[in-house]
């Protein structure tokens, strides 16, 4: 995590902002007139029902969907790269290759997001693993883990590049106590060194005082995150 | 290790572990080139005078096989997700994909043309000509098709959209690459026309087929 830090923090007074946002899928209104705001060392967590569109919101973010209205920006950030690209992002499925082991996914993933930089992947990947406790299972093909070990697999990938942005998608799924409380520790730590973090989830995350953006109900949540009504039922996850 | 080749060795080492890839698709062709004396008969001066149309022919069909898993598998376990957010290009991701894929897949089958040949009664020169024309000509096959195995997950379905979609437009690849193997053997034009000719539509997939797998990919996955 120390280097991870470091490198965050050098990006000073990062803010990411989303403004009126509105996202369609498949004909259907999810949400619209969505606004949110938060600096760097800021967490928003996103709730709501089953639906709300939580998922699309961070799929927008990271740039994997379009808008239908309104603009995401970033300020401080690296100007060459895409709010996307600055981004980490943990779906509702681990990309994970059964037939690779444990290290082997991890490695490459660590060589995938780093791009063209030089890394000591070794390394990386070994801390990666200690940091959500998997280096016993390093050389088990991943097709044997458990849902819990994949998604701690998933957060490894996360602690081994570092990235500003972090967009986790009920991050505490399947996690034992445990690991709930890692999740926690290494929040924090991206946290305070500098990062964003914004989760969706249904319980809580164990975040100090984040902010709160609540989805799919209409005039309960704050000001700039009204919603439309025809939100019912819609699973916006994919 | 860059990033390209990182993508690379995951996938070819994926397609070489699970035995789907190389193994299952030189089996497919020597199916097909067995089969193909049983509807024709035993007419050894036929068999020898066809030989290179069911090289190719067995060939076309046997680098279909896998491909629509090149991107539905990532799709699917949320690879493509991270994919799509990388810092590389996407049209150098479907290139670096698409090349281990023929690696795994096409290469074989170039290799195992010679002694499929003979089943077919191939003179030398015509059975070196075919390993050269496949070796040529397989990589357009794979390209043309990254474009099929995209729109396939784009439009999230599998199975025969992708053959339906891609054969047609491959009917160029076999028509040089059988005229260039008929040309070594019996002429009249020399082999050199139509086989460079083949080069040229390979090199003209290398490049479509990733920018348009790419275009395919970034819009359709919405």
């Amino acid at each position: 995590m120390g280097a991870a830090n470091a490198k965050v923090s050098e990006i000073v007074a990062m803010k990411l902002s989303g403004h009126d946002l509105a996202c369609i899928r498949g004909g259907r209104r999810v949400f619209r007139g969505v606004g949110f705001s938060i600096a760097a060392g800021q967490a928003l967590v996103l709730t709501g029902p089953n639906g709300a569109g939580k998922s699309s919101l961070l799929r927008l973010i990271a740039g994997l969907i379009r808008p239908a209205e309104g603009r995401i920006a970033l300020e401080g950030g690296d100007p060459e790269l895409s709010v996307g690209e600055q981004c980490h992002y943990v779906g509702h499925v681990d990309p994970l290759k059964p037939a690779l082991t444990v290290t082997e996914n991890l490695a490459f993933w660590a060589r995938f997001l780093n791009g063209a930089r030089e890394v000591d992947e070794a390394g990386l990947v070994e801390r990666g693993l200690e940091a959500v406790g998997l280096a016993d299972l390093a050389v088990l093909p991943a097709g044997y883990l458990s849902a819990g070990q994949r998604r701690r697999l998933s957060l490894a990938r996360v602690l081994a590049v570092p990235r500003p942005i972090w967009l986790l998608d009920e991050p505490s799924t399947a996690l034992d106590a445990a690991s709930q409380e890692r999740l926690q520790r290494v929040m924090h730590a991206h946290l305070s060194g500098g990062g964003l973090i914004i989760a969706a989830t249904h319980g809580p995350l164990g975040l100090a005082e984040p902010e709160e953006l609540r989805l799919g109900t209409p005039s309960t949540g704050r000001a700039d995150s009204r919603i439309a009504r025809d939100t019912d039922a819609l699973d916006a996850t994919q | 290790m860059t990033a390209l080749t990182a993508l690379f060795a995951r996938d070819a080492r994926i397609a070489i572990r699970i035995g789907g890839g190389a193994m299952m698709g030189v089996l497919f062709f020597l199916t097909v080139v067995t089969l193909v004396p049983f509807a024709v008969g035993p007419d050894l001066a036929l068999l020898r005078r066809i030989g290179p149309a069911i090289l190719w022919l067995g060939a076309l069909l046997s680098s279909l096989l896998a491909l629509d898993r090149l991107f539905a598998n990532d799709h699917e376990d949320g690879s493509l997700d991270l994919i799509l957010m990388a810092r590389l290009p996407l049209e150098l991701v479907v290139a670096a994909k698409a090349f281990a894929h023929w690696v795994t897949t096409g290469l074989p089958l170039v290799v195992a043309s010679p002694v499929l040949g003979l089943f077919l009664n191939l003179e030398p020169t015509a059975l070196s000509a075919a390993g050269l024309t496949l070796l040529v000509g397989t990589p357009a096959l794979t390209f043309i098709g990254v474009i099929g195995a995209a729109l396939a997950t784009a439009l999230r379905r599998g199975g025969l959209l992708l053959p339906v979609l891609v054969l047609p437009l491959t009917v160029p690849v076999l028509i040089f690459g059988v005229a260039a193997t008929n040309a070594a053997v019996a002429g009249p034009v020399p082999f050199d026309t139509p086989f460079t000719i083949l080069c040229a539509l390979t090199l003209m997939s290398g490049v479509i087929g990733p920018f348009a797998a790419a275009a395919t990919l970034r819009y359709g996955m919405e």
